[in-house]
């Protein structure tokens, strides 16, 4: 039946995907080898975000905050490893005589790892638990987070003594003893994030077939009446924003890795809406189609932004205009055209009109 | 005693801007629930109207009349903006209403588009304009002085919310945008052409955007992000004030404007937009639709 | 009157509204009501548009917060207090005008959600349906007509297939009362009468309360009626009482009552 051949669909793109990326060392240069790392960094980001958005319905516009949180706590471990006991360059610029309190823990890699998830997961529970707890209505959410995202950008680019200010946190040297520009490296580099992806797709394949997920979906088809089915719809969406938030904050850890430098330019509105673009193009709901869209979205930019820059900001806003208006399933959706091209020559019952009305939420229901 | 003075002359003069920002955007997001996140843009199309018309007024027309130039920018800004509305709801927004969530992300793309338009246009850089020589210096009573500027663009702010309000509540037209934004079906039934009624009132909301965008560029300087920087505090004062309340747009763009300045000089800017953004997510614990919000079964969500 | 009294002693007492006033703003929607309903007891309220039928059905399962008096719940339970979900878990299960079914999971995956029992966050995610509980779940899917559609999704479901399979997720959580507002609106005869069966079926375990306008449908299926005007109550008892009062028929049956095809 349907839901069989879609999970079938699904299990093959993803395999397809992964050979595709594992094998890539072998056929592209290391430079490009690296910005498939920074996009399988985004890819992964773009799966949390689906279990929000496409999933349960909460359109999250400010998940650079989250992204940025992770990846500044293990930038904050890289800067220390890279000073090697003495102050960061750029506190010494800003006049800084020793480190503040808050950074002297970050040496501890055991540490900046588990804050990389530990940090993002308390916002994010913080920021659910008023929200969801208080039924603020869904856009409100959306527009709040905008402004998370804008203040956190604020916060960062106003302490440049503590956070680096505009110019962020680049310059390392090491990771773990090893060093960052030696190709062995980042070869490893590129396999964890990989192997990040593989195992943060899978937990979330599961969620999305048991019953819990079903919830999801039915939290975002119709809130109340969740309620009214006995299940409280705060508890749920608090735990997968929070989920979120964990992946996100993976996703920004493993991107200063590959990228070797974060700054606000990554945590603020722009980037954090552009997420959601991801998200949207490969096909919200699917879990494989966020991982494509991001893969895809981000080649195209970087392509475009080699040859032609100023064509990149008109080609991503009517992408945004294009894909919400006329193709809400995003690319996913596009292996179901030949059926219902068939179904449009088929006039009958009111029974299969209704099903062509609503197509996209069976679509959504590939994994 | 006269910083105090100050201070709240400035946060009030933070809210006016705020207001004529936050105006347009009130009344499309109440009444055909559309959040129109290329209103920023809007607001740039008015200030770059402006910079237009006051190079055209520098290169045409005598130096005596340059002056003038604030009131031709003033009606044209209005009406550039609203014409970009009016085409952008013909071709797009008419397909978005009643749909928040997908309005909110093409029109975000729509405000990548005119920015990229405003750059290939203008220019990246940030560009000057010149405010009228009778705008220059300020009202001086006692020890404090009142920037002329500023009072000049509190006086069009409290123009504009006057208009409004005549506008809605005193006219068949005004009617008409009430009984859609409370009951769109029962309106329809009682004859009121809806799409009509949609489409000249986003085209107002985009002229008023346009207006507030021909007052910044007195205060400061100009370029294709000038939306970004108002965008998201003007959605902040609709959602603290309440969707669809001329009132409660009044009240965010004060509790907004006034409380973001006051927080500003009392921490730094940075930790002052932190705050204002606590008071604002503490206040919504209580009132989670915003504090006028207009509330009704026909709203039910 | 006395025919209650008499249910009173038969069967138990499910519920108790209690000199209840409910107001938005300044608009008193509903004014110093009270009634009990018994167990196995099919309850209509009925009354024009507007009186407050749907108001109260609000209250009850707490979508609506009430300004003056107590609804109890089987004796025990004041559940005006109450958050939706509790006073779902606790046995009423509440029924929309509007078909509000799950659309983006199947009809099966919808059933499921309603009949388990545990919502922890654990239980929805690791834990599956007893066998006692999916023999149950495939009774009332057997039961509303819908088994041989299970793997469906409901947007293929005609509008009165809708209607039960709602209905049968509410019965999948055993409720102890059901509160049904408009259930055979927009059906035709041959439905109307399936889901007056289905009504019959279901008395036998649990109080019913419908808000209705088929005044046919309620003839056929009530025990007894609730007649409400203006946010009170005009007059209470059986169908053919309430239609001899002449009250209720200058208010409400005198001017025509609606009648589906």
């Amino acid at each position: 039946m349907r839901k069989k051949i879609n999970s079938q669909w699904t299990t093959v793109l993803v395999i397809l995907i992964f050979i595709f990326l594992a094998t890539a060392p072998f056929y592209m240069s290391m430079f490009r080898v690296s910005l498939f790392g920074k996009y399988i960094c985004f890819a992964i980001v773009a799966i949390g975000l689906d279990m929000i958005w496409g999933y349960t319905g909460i359109l999250s516009l400010g998940h650079g905050v989250y992204f940025g949180l992770g990846a500044y706590c293990m930038a904050m471990y890289l800067k220390l490893e890279a000073s090697g006991g003495a102050l960061p360059d750029f506190m010494t610029w800003s006049g800084l005589s020793e480190l503040p309190a808050f950074w002297k823990p970050f040496a501890n890699p055991a540490f900046a790892l588990a804050m990389v998830v530990v940090v993002p997961v308390i916002l994010a529970i913080i920021i659910g638990y008023l929200t969801f707890l208080n039924r603020i209505k869904g856009v409100y959410f959306s527009i709040l987070s905008q402004a998370l995202a804008m203040i956190l950008s604020v916060l960062l680019v106003g302490s440049q003594g503590y956070t680096g200010g505009s110019n962020g946190l680049t310059n390392f040297s090491t990771i773990f003893g090893k060093s960052l520009s030696a190709p062995m490296t980042k070869l490893v580099l590129f396999y964890v994030a990989l192997a990040a992806l593989i195992l943060i797709f899978i937990p979330c394949r599961f969620l999305v077939k048991r019953r819990i997920g079903k919830i999801f979906i039915a939290i975002r088809d119709g809130e109340n009446r969740v309620r009214f089915t006995g299940y409280n719809p705060a508890k749920y969406k608090v735990f997968v924003y929070a989920l979120s938030a964990a992946i996100a904050g993976i996703a920004g850890a493993l991107y200063v890795t590959q990228v070797g430098i974060i700054s606000p330019n990554e945590v603020g509105i722009t980037p954090s809406v552009e997420m959601i673009i991801w998200v949207a193009v490969g096909g919200k709901g699917t879990l494989v189609g966020p991982i494509i869209g991001a893969l895809g979205v981000n080649a195209m930019k970087t392509a475009a932004s080699e040859n032609f820059p100023e064509v990149w900001s008109y080609f991503i806003g009517i992408l945004f205009v294009v894909v919400i208006l006329w193709l809400p399933g995003g690319l996913i959706s596009l292996k179901d055209l030949p059926a219902r091209i068939k179904k449009k020559f088929h006039k009958q019952s009111e029974q299969e009109d209704n099903e062509e009305i609503i197509p996209m939420i069976e679509e959504e229901q590939i994994c | 005693m006269e910083t105090l003075i100050m201070q709240i002359f400035n946060g009030f003069s933070v809210s006016s801007i705020l207001l004529l920002a936050a105006l347009g955007l009130a009344i499309t997001f109440g009444q055909m629930g559309i959040i129109n996140m290329a209103h920023g843009e809007f607001i740039m199309i008015g200030a770059y109207t402006t910079y237009v018309v006051q190079n055209l007024f520098r290169t045409y027309l005598p130096k005596n009349v340059f002056d003038m130039y604030c009131i031709a920018a003033l009606f044209l800004s209005f009406l550039v903006a609203a014409l970009f509305g009016t085409v952008l709801e013909k071709l797009i927004i008419r397909h978005l209403y009643g749909k928040p969530a997908e309005s909110l992300l093409v029109t975000w793309g729509i405000s990548l588009i005119l920015q990229q338009l405003a750059r290939s246009i203008f220019g990246a850089p940030n560009v000057a304009v010149d405010a009228p020589s009778f705008l220059e210096n300020s009202l001086k009573i006692g020890t404090i002085s009142f920037s002329y500027k500023r009072l000049f663009i509190l006086v069009i702010a409290i123009c504009c919310l006057v208009g409004v309000y005549v506008l809605m509540y005193r006219t068949k037209y005004g009617r008409n945008i009430r009984g859609v934004m409370q009951n769109r079906d029962m309106a329809a039934g009682l004859g009121v052409n809806t799409k009509q009624v949609d489409s000249l009132t986003f085209s107002m909301g985009c002229g008023l955007a346009g207006l507030a965008g021909a007052a910044l560029t007195w205060i400061g300087a100009i370029g294709p992000t000038l939306g970004t920087n108002y965008i998201v505090d003007a959605f902040m004062s609709v959602v603290v004030g309440g969707a669809g309340s001329i009132l409660g747009t009044v009240f965010g763009s004060v509790f907004i404007g006034l409380g973001g300045t006051t927080f500003e000089y009392l921490t730094d800017a940075s930790l002052g937009k932190v705050l204002i953004f606590v008071c604002v997510i503490i206040l919504l614990q209580f009132k989670p639709k915003g504090i006028f919000a207009i509330s009704g079964r026909a709203l039910e969500d | 009157m006395l025919e209650n009294n008499l249910n009173e002693q038969a069967n138990d007492t499910i519920l108790q509204i209690e000199d209840v006033s409910i107001k938005f703003g300044d608009f008193k929607a509903i004014s110093n009501v009270s009634t009990t309903v018994n167990d196995h007891e099919v309850r209509f309220f009925i009354g024009p548009n507007g009186a407050g039928k749907t108001t109260i059905l609000d209250a009850i399962c707490g979508k609506n917060k009430i300004s003056n008096g107590k609804i109890i719940y089987r004796k025990e339970y004041d559940v005006s207090k109450l958050k939706e979900h509790i006073i779902s878990d606790m046995g009423i299960g509440r029924k929309f005008q509007a078909p509000s079914v799950f659309y983006g999971i199947t009809i099966e995956e919808n059933m499921e959600m309603a009949t388990a029992r545990r919502h922890s966050l654990y239980a929805t995610t690791f834990l599956k349906l007893s066998k006692e509980k999916r023999d149950y779940m495939n009774y009332v899917l057997e039961f509303i007509g819908l088994k041989d559609k299970r793997f469906h999704y409901p947007t293929r479901l005609s509008h009165g297939e809708k209607q039960w399979l709602e209905i049968g997720m509410i019965l999948a959580a055993k409720p102890r009362l059901i509160l049904l507002d408009e259930p055979v609106a927009g059906m035709g005869r041959k439905e109307t009468e399936k889901t007056a069966d289905l009504l019959r079926e279901m008395k036998k375990e649990c109080a019913i309360v419908v808000v209705e306008h088929d005044m046919q449908f309620a003839k056929d299926v009530s025990d007894s009626v609730t007649v409400f005007h203006e946010g009170k109550v005009l007059d209470e008892g059986t169908m053919d009482s309430v239609q001899n009062n002449h009250d209720v028929i200058n208010v409400y049956l005198g001017r025509g009552g609606d009648k589906n095809a």
